[in-house]
């Protein structure tokens, strides 16, 4: 995919854009992005990391203070926000208080000038789709959040928009609600076949629900791709770090073969890990792996990796056992064990042996790089 | 506890009281303390206020005068058919009570009272009461005497109006401040035109509000959307500029637009420096002056139950609007400002109110022709010592501001007023 042409079914395409508020600093560094028609995209990161910026530019209520972006090949940067028929879901719902939740739907309808009974229809199936045909005449002040969160999804899909945006919908819902409405915006996508962007900065959500997700730290895009590709093999420590567990180790590289490299530890074991993103020998590097991926004891014999370990907590979880293990010099090294592969005999203070697979663990860059 | 809980015995606690009972009692103990937090308050509100109020509204119809200082005479009218004069009696009991008026020296009152409805009266009653006691020698007419000493005693108008007043209460106050007058068959009627005044004077404060409130809206709308939306620290010192005419004496405030507004003034000075006007504008003492004082003075409280409204409104609200397609001045109309209406409203029937019954500016500030109900209340209090017309001016401007409370809420709804 070359940097300057958009890819032949980019829906929405961002070339070169950076965003400043005080003149001082970026905070949105340079962004080339490419959003796929029909697509369910989220940006993720922590906050003040330029994504919800981006989300704004997109939706034109920030403008890009350099570069473009592009909807369906047409130039954005001049289109005022109420001409870009984008449709767009917010934190609080936004829902007109004063108007009831027929009328919340049928506002843009209105605009767009439809007849009265085509109105009457659309608003009736896009009720029909959160399954809130009941409650239309209600007032949004009457119904509980998950109620108001499906009548902004509606809203924001009435008018048909081809792209609909979401920042952070669902962070006022409590836990539940969250999961089964991640569910439901998911079944919707899917159904309608629009192109989704999605904001925000619960990884859960952004793994649950997207088909891609793009990682976003200090306004640069660290890390693009399918949820399964971040988890498993994400592409430097933040990305390691800030979705799901991880666990780091740190030393220093003194052999690189191919894929795989050697690493020193600092206190003196040698470790075998796949080489991602490291320098050459001699330079320091940070290792990644999750706590399921560490084997313990006798399940750690098969390992090309095999280091001791100090039993220094239990964490009790229900499905799962969470062991905390001092390792190398380093303290609070997590290791998952489900309940079944327990083995009740140890207790804290034992030494262990821990094990894993070299492909498992991934030697990053040793600090956190901006590209 | 589970055996005592049979199906049909009340419910008993531990010690076997009826809980019921033990319930009310606690009940009973926070109301009395919640009684007795209020009650400093409630007290105070009603011996300062309440109680005035009432007062006042007895005083507009109150009529003490000739059944108090004329009690044989009142008496005796109350037979009399209201045909020719009335008999003998009536006037015996006039010089006895006219006699009793003069050595207790009542007789002002009594002529003061009557001179309002007949002018003349005063010295009528005056005149008579200083030949009391009349010495009426046996088979003499009471009434010839009386008429011999003024003929105006021949004239049934005048014993009308006496009889009229001998009641403890009386319509004429009230309809005195409406221009109308009373019948001699009791029913109201409109005054002939060159005696009113009130009504015209009514309408003036009725319009004059209006105008100052319309203005304060109009002029306080963008401010308190400004101060709403700026951020935190500029908003903080805006605050500080509106609420800083709250920190000095309404009397200063209309002082130094006099000084600014008056021939000489600053505004007419430096306009004709710049050549802008070639004769000074005439700003102070007449309608101008008032309008530009009191929206002065009232325009923050139009602002702050606006601002406070305002400041609960997320801006996502016109982002979603403008995002479903709305341009941003629709999107305003349509989405914006129906949600401020509440405290907007709120804002302005403060401001209607106060403006009714406000007096120190026009006062100050105004001609004879920007002068409110307020001023007559002033007036009849302080100059004419007329406790019955201001009494009677400041129940119909209660009974107006209440109207109005009235209709305002029927039309935006009283629950829906905020004053943040």
């Amino acid at each position: 995919m070359g940097i300057s042409t958009p890819a032949s079914d980019a829906l929405v395409s961002f070339r070169g854009v950076q965003k400043s508020y005080d003149g001082e600093s970026l905070i949105v560094k340079h962004l080339d992005l490419d959003i796929r028609r029909g697509e369910f995209l989220t940006m993720l990161g922590p906050s003040g990391s330029g994504k919800t910026t981006c989300l704004m530019m997109l939706a034109g209520f920030e403008t890009p203070t350099h570069g473009e972006i592009r909807l369906d090949g047409q130039l954005l940067n001049n289109v005022p926000p109420h001409k870009r028929n984008i449709g767009m879901v917010f934190q609080n719902y936004a829902l007109f208080p004063h108007m009831t939740v027929a009328e919340n739907l049928a506002y843009p309808l209105t605009i767009r000038k439809m007849n009265k009974s085509e109105i009457a229809e659309r608003v009736k199936k896009a009720l029909g789709m959160v399954k809130l045909e009941a409650l239309a005449n209600r007032y949004p002040g009457q119904m509980s959040g998950g109620q108001q969160q499906r009548v902004a999804l509606a809203r924001a899909l009435v008018f048909e928009p081809q792209l609909v945006l979401m920042d952070e919908p669902l962070g006022a819902l409590d836990k539940q609600l969250r999961e089964h409405m991640q569910l439901e915006i998911k079944h919707i996508h899917e159904s309608l076949g629009i192109t989704v962007v999605y904001v925000t900065h619960d990884q859960g959500e952004a793994l649950t629900m997207s088909d891609r997700v793009a990682v976003f730290k200090d306004g640069v895009i660290q890390q693009i791709d399918a949820a399964n590709v971040l988890y498993e093999a994400p592409v430097n420590s933040f990305v390691a770090n800030f979705i799901g567990e991880n666990n780091t180790l740190h030393g220093e590289v003194i052999d690189v073969a191919g894929q795989q490299c050697a690493v020193r530890l600092a206190s003196g074991e040698v470790v075998k890990a796949s080489a991602i993103c490291i320098g050459r020998s001699g330079e320091p590097t940070s290792m990644s792996i999750r706590p399921e991926r560490v084997r313990l004891n006798r399940l750690a014999d098969a390992c090309e990796n095999r280091l001791k370990a100090k039993l220094s907590e239990f964490i009790y979880f229900g499905d799962h056992v969470r062991l905390r293990l001092d390792i190398a010099g380093q303290s609070g090294f997590m290791v998952k064990v489900p309940v079944g592969e327990l083995d009740s005999s140890w207790k804290t203070g034992d030494m262990l042996d821990v094990g894993w697979m070299a492909r498992d663990i991934r030697a990053l860059d040793s600090a956190v790089v901006s590209h | 506890m589970s055996e005592t809980m049979t199906m049909n015995a009340p419910l008993t606690a531990a010690d076997g009281e009826s809980l019921k009972v033990k319930l009310a009692r606690e009940r009973r103990n926070k109301q009395l303390k919640a009684i007795a937090l209020v009650a400093p308050l409630a007290l105070f509100l009603l011996l300062t206020f309440l109680v005035p109020i009432a007062m006042l509204l007895k005083r507009s119809v109150d009529n003490p005068e000739v059944i108090t200082y004329l009690p044989q005479t009142s008496a005796e009218i109350a037979g009399w058919d209201r045909r020719g004069l009335p008999s003998e009696a009536v006037f015996a009991a006039m010089a006895r009570d006219l006699t009793i008026a003069k050595e207790q020296k009542t007789v002002s009152e009594i002529s003061k009272r009557l001179n309002m409805d007949i002018s003349g009266f005063r010295s009528l009653i005056q005149r008579s009461a200083r030949k009391m006691p009349l010495e009426v020698a046996a088979g003499e007419s009471v009434r010839d005497q009386f008429i011999a000493m003024d003929e105006r005693w021949g004239d049934p108008e005048h014993w009308h109006v006496i009889a009229k007043n001998a009641k403890s209460w009386t319509p004429y106050y009230l309809y005195s401040s409406l221009d109308l007058r009373e019948t001699k068959a009791g029913t109201p009627e409109l005054a002939p035109e060159e005696e009113r005044a009130f009504l015209s004077i009514f309408g003036r404060t009725l319009w004059m509000s209006m105008w100052i409130t319309l203005i304060s809206v109009l002029l306080g709308y963008p401010v308190a959307y400004w101060l709403a939306n700026l951020p935190a620290r500029k908003s903080n010192l805006l605050m500080i500029l509106v609420l800083l005419p709250f920190w000095t004496s309404v009397l200063v405030r209309v002082a130094s637009w006099i000084v600014l507004l008056q021939q000489e003034g600053l505004i007419n000075s430096a306009l004709m420096g710049l050549g802008i006007i070639g004769e000074p504008l005439q700003l102070a003492f007449n309608r101008t002056g008032v309008y530009i004082a009191m929206v002065h003075i009232l325009l923050p409280f139009v602002i702050l139950p606006a601002y406070s409204v305002m400041k609960s409104i997320p801006p996502t609200y016109m982002r979603a609007a403008i995002s479903l397609g709305d341009h941003p001045f629709a999107a305003f109309w349509k989405i914006y400002f129906p949600q401020t209406v509440a405290g907007v409203a709120a804002g302005a029937l403060l401001v209607f109110i106060m403006c009714m019954g406000y007096y120190i500016t026009p006062a100050l500030l105004g001609g004879p022709q920007e002068q409110m109900v307020s001023y007559y209340v002033a007036f009849y209090t302080n100059v004419t010592i007329n406790w019955g017309m201001a009494a009677a001016l400041g129940s119909l401007l209660l009974v107006a501001t209440m109207t109005l409370y009235a209709v305002y809420s029927k039309l935006v709804g009283a629950n829906k007023l905020s004053l943040g």
